[in-house]
């Protein structure tokens, strides 16, 4: 009976949604209040709706309801609680229902903090994205429905995949839809602009911080997945150029994008129609992304003859809202007022640089991950696109935009000054070529592209602190002014200071790694030892475990330092589910400051020995704590006041206030 | 510079990134990719030229043999042809007889295929796609290997 309450609420959100997704636009073009009035109250009772039926779903997982489908195919009673939870997104229905639960609250959002929003725009944004709701919300109706119910019901679930079983699972793909669907405010917003054929430095005031918050989110999300599947799948990697990587990588890459052209359209009110259409490709990015990972087409377009409504549909979804707002936006953006000029050297050159540059890699990115997909489809031929693909054409269009990024901040708005930018960096300069060199002196010619890697990552750290410096007025005045500068900077120059450092961080940390990194194979007895970056690592020996859903054998080692001593122990297992008939491997990995030593157990040996893999992976953390340090900048940013609409006036009050 | 002068330079800049960008990805849509093969698609002119690719199949049923220390044999079967592959590393966690494997490698003089990666999917299901798409192509496709 619950679970037909969650499917009934689901339906009813649909219906709702339907409405949201018309009166509010008629509403705006008649210029009729109490339709428009329609879209905030409707987008409220959506979220509640689709709410409630997510929480349907969830009772139904913790209290083991084999007899929704859902559930039993992946679900067991023995899983631990918090798998329970996260395994409701864990699959292809819950996951689109987290999906459209977040689409929705996103609207709830929209609603609440668009009060002083012109009401024609809220009332078309709201109505924009009841249009999304609306076809995904049919899509789970019609073609994906977790609530449907099996008859009689088993005794007993599937489990869910063990690869899944993990604290990962409860942060990755809630943070990521956070970041894929936060997108779609920024889409509503530039689709509301082309209906309504007015756009202003105001409408830009409003973008940014939506698209600063899903930016945040999808930076955390995909820098979890990265390293969950760095520690989950036990072969080191981090990174896999894999198609679903691919797939949240495009709309970070053109969100960030948007994030640098909606601050020259806020500032300058220029680039205008550009950033429109940059709002339309990153949401159409995400989009296209949820089609990649759940459409189940991406290593074989011949998915669609063993599901072929799902995947048809969701094609269907994208072609229409793809299509739909690029037609859109060729139709109606001449009437959008072209904005302020710029010399080619400025603050909005150097954004424009960033775009072309971002675009640009965004595009290598979706041709090595569409091309595969075309050309079986057009000819039958199978090939694969991989790291030797994305490692020639990504890398050398990031090169220059990386090189440029300490120059942009210091250029000025309007008409800027490369030279004096240039002398200002010479600092940050000389400390890179040392670096370089100095790794060039201890690594010889081998390390010509580390050393580089290196430079150019120092320079990304000392260009962003060279910035804040400067703002403080660093020469000019004393430490105590200075001090008291800072503390009286925006927050979103901190934001930035915090952004570019954090790449600086993710790069030396990525350089670190794919150099300087060692791996050793070999089959271990008790007692054997085997060195790994300045430590000796010594297998002791191999315990049986059971635990409440799998078998363990877990393989204890102890780490010793270069004299000798015991450091601490360390733990790898192969875990065997019976319920799926899998085995995982749970990697053993010590973090030694910023490095990892990395353990993995391979098959048994026929000679009572184990193979095991042992990595040194030098400065690998600094790749996802770079990532943090870029999410600290976007959630300075976020929390500047100019951004809160109304909130200047207050800051003029206070700083009033203390100058008195 | 003039308000034309000014466009003109953002646009040929744009056109010059976009034009270096394109010569990078047609030269790695020729020199960086990976044909996929099933056994008994193998060319002589495959075997002959070294050139890296994948191979996709199921591990067949037997022929796992563990060597020396990481090394391990086995061969890829599509039910028509089978090709001897040696590997030298840990298998994945889903290397089992029977069960699909896409292998990246290449062929050495002597027709056995070195693999320098094994893959067996971390998804949902046992049977890559590619490897499953193959086999129902060549009607010896038997069936989803659906989890108990």
């Amino acid at each position: 009976m619950t679970v037909e309450l969650g499917h009934f609420a689901l339906v009813l959100a649909l219906a709702l949604s339907m409405v949201q997704a018309v009166l509010p636009v008629l509403g705006a073009r008649r210029n009729d209040d109490r339709m428009m009035a329609v879209a905030t109250p409707a987008a409220f009772t959506v979220f509640a709706l689709i709410a409630l039926s997510f929480a349907v779903l969830t009772s139904a997982y913790v209290l083991s309801d084999f007899s929704v489908q859902n559930v039993f195919e992946n679900s067991h009673s023995q899983k631990p609680l918090l798998y329970k939870f996260t395994g409701v997104w864990g699959n292809h229905e819950g996951s689109m229902l987290l999906w459209v639960l977040i689409l929705s609250f996103f609207s709830a959002l929209v609603a609440f903090f668009g009060n002083n929003l012109p009401p024609a725009l809220k009332a078309n944004v709201l109505g924009v994205q009841a249009w999304i709701g609306t076809a995904f919300l049919l899509f789970i109706v019609a073609t994906s429905n977790p609530f449907a119910r099996i008859n009689p019901a088993p005794i007993e679930g599937r489990d869910l995949n063990p690869i899944l079983q993990d604290i990962g699972l409860a942060i990755h793909p809630p943070m990521l839809y956070l970041g894929y669907v936060g997108f779609s405010v920024c889409f509503s917003f530039a689709v509301a602009a082309l209906i309504d054929g007015r756009i202003d430095a105001a409408w830009a005031r409003w973008v940014r911080p939506w698209t600063l918050a899903a930016w945040l989110f999808l930076t955390g999300g995909i820098a979890m997945g990265s390293y969950w599947a760095y520690y989950e799948l036990g072969w080191g990697g981090w990174w896999f150029w894999d198609p679903v990587e691919n797939a949240s990588f495009m709309p970070w890459l053109a969100g960030t994008a948007l994030l640098h052209s909606a601050l020259v359209m806020e500032k300058r009110s220029a680039l205008k129609i550009w950033t429109i259409l940059l709002a339309i490709l990153t949401f159409s990015l995400s989009l296209l992304g949820t089609f990649l990972v759940r459409s189940g087409v991406l290593t074989s377009v011949h998915t669609f003859a063993t599901d072929p409504g799902r995947g048809l549909f969701i094609l269907a979804i994208l072609v229409l809202f793809i299509g739909g707002s690029l037609a859109l936006f060729a139709w109606r953006a001449q009437t959008l007022e072209p904005g302020g000029l710029f010399q080619p050297i400025s603050r909005e050159g150097a954004l424009v640089f960033n775009n072309l540059f971002l675009t640009t890699a965004a595009a290598t990115v979706l041709i090595g991950t569409l091309y595969p997909l075309l050309l079986e489809s057009l000819t039958g031929e199978k090939i694969s696109v991989g790291a030797p693909f994305f490692n020639l054409t990504f890398g050398p269009l990031m090169i220059p935009l990386l090189a440029a990024v300490p120059f942009g901040p210091l250029l000025a708005w309007k008409r800027g000054d490369i030279l004096a930018v240039a002398q200002r960096l010479m600092l940050a300069f000389f400390i890179a070529l040392l670096a370089v060199a100095v790794v060039l002196y201890q690594t010889s010619a081998s390390g010509v592209l580390a050393a580089f890697g290196i430079g150019l990552a120092v320079w990304l750290m000392l260009g962003a602190l060279t910035d804040l410096a400067l703002k403080a007025g660093i020469g000019k005045t004393s430490v105590h002014v200075m001090l008291q500068r800072v503390v009286g900077l925006p927050r979103s120059a901190f934001g930035t200071t915090f952004a570019h450092f954090g790449l600086g961080v993710t790069l030396m940390g990525i350089v670190c790694t794919s150099t300087f990194a060692t791996e050793s194979v070999l089959v271990m007895k008790p007692g054997d030892t085997v060195a790994a970056g300045g430590y000796t690592l010594r297998f002791d020996r191999i315990d049986p475990v059971k635990a409440s859903n799998y078998n363990e054998d877990q393989g204890r080692f102890t780490i010793l330092n270069s004299a000798g001593r015991e450091v601490t122990d360390l733990l790898s297992s192969k875990r065997y589910f019976p319920v799926r008939k899998m085995q995982t491997t749970e990697a053993g990995i010590k973090t030694f400051l910023f490095s990892q030593l990395y353990v993995s157990l391979g098959d048994p040996g026929k000679d009572g020995g184990v193979v095991v893999r042992v990595w040194w992976k030098p400065w690998v953390t600094l790749i996802w704590l770079g990532a943090v340090v870029m999410m600290v900048g976007g959630g300075l940013s976020l929390l500047d006041r100019r951004l809160r609409i109304g909130a200047p006036a207050k800051a003029r009050t206070l700083k009033a206030r203390v100058a008195a | 510079m003039t308000r034309k002068q000014k466009r003109l330079s953002v646009i040929g800049g744009g056109l010059l990134v976009l034009a270096v960008a394109t010569a990078l990805v047609l030269f790695a849509l020729q020199q960086k990719i990976a044909f996929f093969r099933m056994p008994s698609d193998i060319q002589t002119s495959d075997i002959q030229s070294e050139s890296r690719f994948r191979l996709g199949g199921l591990v067949e049923k037997g022929t796992v043999v563990r060597g020396n220390g990481t090394k391990v044999s086995f061969s890829v079967t599509d039910h028509i042809k089978s090709v001897p592959v040696t590997y030298d590393g840990i298998l994945p966690d889903l290397f089992r007889e029977d069960q699909g494997v896409v292998i990246e490698g290449r062929f050495m003089q002597g027709g056995a295929f070195v693999a320098d990666s094994v893959l067996a999917k971390h998804d949902e299901n046992y049977m890559p796609k590619e490897v499953a798409d193959s086999l129902k192509a060549k009607g010896v496709w038997q069936g989803e290997s659906k989890p108990q």
